[in-house]
């Protein structure tokens, strides 16, 4: 590509969680995307700065950061499409600890998912039969429209009500509880459906929807939720969970 | 917010969902007809039916009014759950008090 | 944060504010009836007073409020009770409208 150089005018956080942006120019460059910028500086301005990353393509999740204030895989967030004025702010993500710069403590995140009995409980063993699943029942096709979920934490980082109530288990680990639930093999749902109607459970959901709108995988949270909650609820009101 | 409160919450917005566009076109028609504090008394002076409607109304706000309002305290003050929660329950009562104070002075006077 | 713009997550702090609004008026509204209602002289009086412009005024806040509210739940309701559907953003923007006008004729026949 010739033609004059253009620059980009790049903020980024740096230190823990009392940290500040610093500025950095970085070249612009064609089809660049924000996690090429945050290479850009590491390799070439400031080899101090800690960021993650793994696959570059969109299939892992690990380069979620804040970008223009919104939660987005960085690998596949074209520098284009968010820096309409040549200026970029990138910080680590929302709603969780911050390690050091652009990484943050993702411990939390997990362990609410083990919370939400996000696990899968078996109900056989490798002596039974294979268990036989439609694809097109409705359990599974409603399984099989939330199972994508990579961990990325974007919808985490995106929830008010995360933001708000620290008990609150959070769009992801809900999801996963929401497929489990739906999953015919498993054999979890009386304590599964106890954890998720308990304080912080599904029921501290608004329905704001960003993590629908935000998640990288299309996946729908809010959806997932709304199941849960009605599960929960028929479950209470039958005397099978209480609280 | 647990599957409890939410079942309360939940089910006393449903009920309001029909007792709130009634209570709208009362006060609509009550507005548009102009009535006097006679018209409306002598209405509902010993009438079990407004006795009820209104009643059922008074609870239904109170508990839907005060497991909100306890949200609110849990998600936006620094109050610990407990007391947000009896704070909330406090307002619910005093609305209930207040609101069923009104009810039986509509239908007595 | 760039998302707080959303139509969906205004409708919901719209929810959320319209039901504080109405909490705070709710006492106020059943004392002042508790205290009217006793005897016809309190309850016309206050009637009088209610003919005030700027108490009409209020009302008819009140009546937007009451109503965004209710739209703002069924909004809830439907998403946790029914199937999924999208075009949510024009609804919720429609309902608010709709409140709207509700308040706006309410305003018209009382003023």
């Amino acid at each position: 590509m010739s033609g004059p150089q253009q620059e980009l005018s790049v903020s980024l956080w740096r230190g823990g969680q009392d940290g500040r942006y610093e500025n950095y120019t970085v070249p612009r460059r064609e089809s660049q995307t924000v996690l090429d910028v945050v290479t850009y500086v590491q390799r070439h301005l400031d080899p101090t700065l800690s960021y993650r990353f793994a696959c570059r393509v969109g299939v892992c999740g690990s380069c979620a950061m804040t970008v223009n204030g919104k939660p987005r895989w960085t690998c596949r967030t074209h520098v284009a499409k968010v820096a309409g004025k040549g200026r970029l702010e990138i910080g680590p993500l929302e709603n969780l600890p911050v390690i050091k710069d652009l990484a943050t403590d993702m411990a939390e995140f997990f362990q609410k998912w083990q919370r939400a009995k996000g696990v899968f409980a078996p109900s056989q063993t490798r002596h039974d039969p294979i268990a036989q699943i439609r694809p097109n029942t409705p359990a599974r096709m409603a399984a099989d429209a939330a199972i994508e979920c990579i961990n990325c934490g974007v919808c985490y980082a995106g929830c008010d009500t995360v933001r708000w109530n620290f008990e609150y288990l959070g769009p992801a680990a809900l999801t996963r509880a929401w497929t489990l639930v739906n999953d015919q093999r498993d054999a979890g749902n009386r304590e599964r459906l106890q954890a998720v109607a308990a304080n912080g459970g599904c029921h501290s959901c608004h329905s704001h929807q960003s993590c629908q709108e935000l998640c990288p995988q299309t996946l729908n949270p809010t959806a997932a939720i709304a199941g849960l909650k009605r599960r929960a609820a028929a479950a209470y009101l039958k005397g099978e969970i209480k609280i | 917010m647990n599957v409890r409160l939410y079942v309360w919450q939940r089910g006393t917005a449903a009920l309001m969902a029909v007792l709130v566009p009634i209570h709208i076109a009362i006060i609509f028609y009550a507005t548009r007809q102009q009535l006097t504090a006679a018209d409306i008394l002598s209405r509902t002076h010993g009438s079990v039916v407004w006795a009820s409607y209104y009643g059922l109304f008074v609870a239904a706000a109170s508990i839907h009014a005060a497991i909100g309002v306890r949200n609110i305290l849990t998600e936006w003050s620094p109050l610990a759950d407990r007391v947000a929660g009896w704070c909330a329950a406090f307002f619910g009562g005093v609305l209930a008090l207040l609101g069923f104070h009104a009810v039986i002075a509509l239908v007595l006077t | 944060m760039e998302r707080r713009g959303s139509a969906l997550w205004i409708a919901a702090m719209i929810h959320r504010i319209s039901g504080l609004a109405l909490a705070i008026f709710l006492p106020v509204h059943f004392f002042v009836l508790g205290l009217s209602f006793h005897g016809g002289a309190g309850l016309d009086s206050f009637l009088r007073w209610t003919d005030q412009p700027l108490v009409k005024l209020a009302e008819g806040g009140l009546v937007f409020l009451l109503t965004v509210h209710l739209l703002g739940g069924l909004r809830v309701l439907v998403i946790e009770n029914m199937n999924w559907r999208d075009g949510q953003k024009q609804l919720a923007t429609l309902a608010a409208t709709a409140a709207a006008v509700v308040a706006f004729v309410f305003l018209v026949r009382v003023f």
